[in-house]
């Protein structure tokens, strides 16, 4: 008996507690659209948020209940909107692939370290450091925070420089928050012309200090057909709506900061 | 009479839950971000902290003490406390949707919200009456009201402030509380 009553008396708590919160449970059940359950299934479930709103469930929501985009999910890409598109019953979205790239190709073989940094092996403490160990300060440091957070495993330090490789991007974004100097942007797989530079020293300067860096000179510029191609801060930047990826900028470049990275891109189609 | 409102109030000021006895001080940090969430969650604790004593109390003098069974406390009142936490949460998916995805998991940590199980233990510990418990959840309650509210504005103040880099975030809003909790040392010894 000792050890019957209070087994009884727990057992008979549980009970009452269970009964009581099923009856809770059937008073105020909430109708939830079963369609947000479905999508948030067709989802990758990497939440990494490129499509703008908190998390995957988060987007689900918003698609079916606020009329959100279909074709915003980005490591989902095409896979994804169709699902989507099928679950809601509306015509599915063109979806553009995008893929990240690493603007500075400041490998070991073009420029060297100012000093040894001996502290956490993290780009953003080594930024925090005097700016950065990099003879230039706008390079990439090499320490991969980039490879850490990305989810694809679609980063790697190649001879001290990160290369994103497009096949498995997901263009979530994640890389770019990260990267202390901020050299990641996202851009349309299909333009796949890249200056591969960022540094806003002037050309003497990045020329002492890399020996790939863009150094300013609007050969590019001139030579673009489109307009495509404008120098702001001693460094080409590409607008990739304009750009008609002719590859004339890349023949042209004395430096050779400008990059074709077509290989890459016929792969993933 | 009197001696209720010394209850009431020694439960809201001078022992007061969070900043005097430091417990739940997981939502305190979590949900004091915005001065509508951290009211929310305030009510929420008080509510559930009054209807965890409402029946904790009868179990207790009820069911356990003739059995001789004091030991048991600790498990039935846990899980009377789920229970009410679980209702709770149903029901503010039901009525107020926007309340219950803005508290977030705190909602559900309430469970574990040691705040909720001291008020009860502590009641059966002080020997108080039906009535005298109550009271003293009602505190409690209020108390953790207004620790969340009162730091809610400290934090909104926190965020135009110009803190050095190494104390942004948890370590300036842990300073913060330190602080506030210093303040209400200034109440002990009123009711004694």
């Amino acid at each position: 008996m000792t050890y019957l009553i209070p087994i009884i008396i727990l057992a008979g708590c549980g009970l009452l507690a269970g009964v009581l919160l099923t009856i809770a449970a059937k008073v105020f059940y909430v109708k939830t659209d079963e369609r947000v359950a479905k999508i948030s299934e067709a989802l990758p479930q990497a939440n990494c948020g490129a499509c703008g709103f908190a998390g995957c469930s988060d987007y689900a929501n918003a698609v079916v209940n606020s009329g959100a985009a279909t074709n915003l999910c980005r490591p989902g890409g095409a896979d994804a909107a169709g699902k989507i598109a099928e679950i809601l019953g509306v015509a599915a979205a063109e979806v553009v692939p995008m893929t990240a790239v690493v603007h500075c190709n400041g490998n070991c073989d073009a420029t060297s370290p100012q000093f040894d940094f001996d502290g956490v092996q993290s780009c953003k403490a080594v930024k925090r450091f005097y700016n950065g160990s990099g003879t230039c300060k706008y390079g990439c440091i090499g320490l991969g925070d980039c490879v850490d957070i990305c989810e694809h495993d679609a980063i790697s330090i190649v001879n001290g420089v990160a290369k994103v490789t497009p096949l498995l991007c997901g263009a979530c974004g994640q890389c770019a928050e990260v990267c202390p100097n901020k050299l990641i942007s996202i851009k349309p797989l299909s333009g796949h012309v890249d200056v591969l530079c960022s540094s806003k020293d002037n050309g003497k300067i990045t020329k002492q200090s890399c020996s790939n860096g863009c150094i300013g000179c609007k050969m590019c510029e001139k030579k673009c057909a489109s307009e495509a191609i404008k120098v702001i801060d001693f460094h080409a930047v590409i607008d990739y709506n304009k750009c008609i990826s002719c590859g004339e900028c890349v023949k042209v470049c004395p430096v050779k900061a400008i990059h074709s990275c077509m290989v890459a891109a016929e792969q993933k189609d | 009479m009197k001696s209720l409102l010394i209850i009431l109030l020694s439960a809201m000021l001078t022992d007061n839950f969070v900043l005097a006895k430091f417990m739940g001080i997981c939502p305190f940090l979590g949900v004091s971000k915005k001065l509508d969430s951290a009211s929310g969650m305030g009510i929420a604790v008080t509510f559930v902290m009054i209807c965890a004593t409402m029946v904790t109390y009868p179990i207790h003098h009820g069911i356990l003490v003739p059995n001789g069974l004091e030991y048991f406390d600790t498990v039935v009142f846990i899980l009377v406390i789920a229970l009410f936490v679980q209702l709770v949460e149903t029901m503010l998916k039901k009525c107020i949707p926007s309340l219950y995805s803005s508290l977030g998991v705190y909602l559900p940590l309430i469970t574990t919200n040691c705040a909720v199980l001291g008020v009860t233990v502590l009641n059966i510990d002080n020997n108080y009456s039906f009535i005298q418990s109550i009271v003293n959840a009602l505190g409690a309650g209020l108390g953790f009201m207004l620790a969340l509210v009162i730091f809610s504005g400290v934090r909104k103040k926190m965020e135009y402030a110009d803190i050095p880099e190494t104390f942004k975030g948890v370590p300036a809003t842990l300073i913060a509380a330190s602080i506030v909790s210093v303040s209400f040392m200034g109440f002990s010894g009123l009711f004694s």
